[in-house]
């Protein structure tokens, strides 16, 4: 089990449920650092289904973006899901502006992602 | 009601050290919130100066001590102008590649140009490209 410091996790069902501890996820040293935990969500601790749940977040940086993109390969190298919820409608804007809303699967809500796990 | 401030000028050559950088970008976030900007308007804007001043430092001047960059904020309740300067080589900002296309949409990179001329009125390079000027004009906003 690794030890995460700018996550947190709860399982709810079979899904691992991630939060954010920073509120603006900007600082560089911060976001290598939460680059290698979410690594280790799938590389250590080999979980397949992840649910990050922005509803902590205000801001976040494209060099962070480009974590959870990482992240994304990873788990669909390792046949996992990964779904997103509870987006900011700024946050959201920069997912269409980019075209990634194409590649990660957004939803509104907790209830709504982990329902959408059970498909 | 709080009162509104007319203008924000900031004009300050700094080294290219990240966390410098940040603290200015608070500067500006704290003049926008004195100038009445809200909502979207305020995060598009903190993104895009957040791609310039981290470009400017880590990509133009590679994070030499010994270079600088410089930032020139003009900030009135209905329009933003930011210029960032670094002393790097420029880049070819015509010829970016698209971070939509098929073979690039899940690299994690080569998003922050696009970023900001999306997120901005205006996103100005000079001819070297060494230097971005971001001109924001005041959304209205409806409220939900």
């Amino acid at each position: 089990m690794s030890t995460y410091r700018r996550i947190t996790i709860t399982e709810v069902d079979d899904v691992s449920v991630i939060r954010f501890v920073d509120k603006k996820i900007v600082d560089s040293g911060s976001i290598e650092q939460l680059g290698e935990e979410l690594n280790a969500l799938v590389m250590v601790d080999k979980r397949s289904k992840v649910l990050l749940n922005f509803d902590n977040v205000e801001f976040m940086s494209s060099a962070a973006l480009n974590k959870l993109i990482s992240l994304n390969n990873k788990v669909k190298a390792a046949n996992g899901r990964l779904k997103l919820c509870n987006l900011r409608a700024e946050i959201k804007e920069v997912f269409t502006i980019t075209k990634l809303d194409r590649v990660f699967d957004l939803r509104k809500s907790e209830v709504d992602a982990i329902s959408a796990f059970k498909l | 009601m709080m009162s509104v401030q007319d203008q924000w000028l900031y004009d300050q050559t700094l080294p290219s050290d990240l966390d410098v950088g940040h603290a200015a970008i608070e500067e500006l976030m704290t003049a926008l919130g004195s100038a009445g900007w809200e909502g979207m308007d305020v995060f598009r804007i903190q993104m895009a100066i957040e791609e310039a001043v981290v470009n400017a430092i880590e990509h133009g001047n590679k994070r030499d001590p010994e270079k600088w960059i410089r930032l020139v904020f003009e900030v009135t309740p209905t329009k933003a102008t930011l210029t960032i300067m670094d002393q790097g080589e420029g880049f070819d900002h015509r010829n970016v590649a698209d971070p939509t296309t098929e073979e690039l949409l899940e690299k994690p990179r080569g998003r922050g140009v696009m970023l900001m001329r999306e997120l901005m009125n205006e996103a100005i390079f000079n001819e070297a490209g060494n230097q971005v000027t971001l001109v924001k004009i005041r959304s209205v906003e409806i409220p939900e």
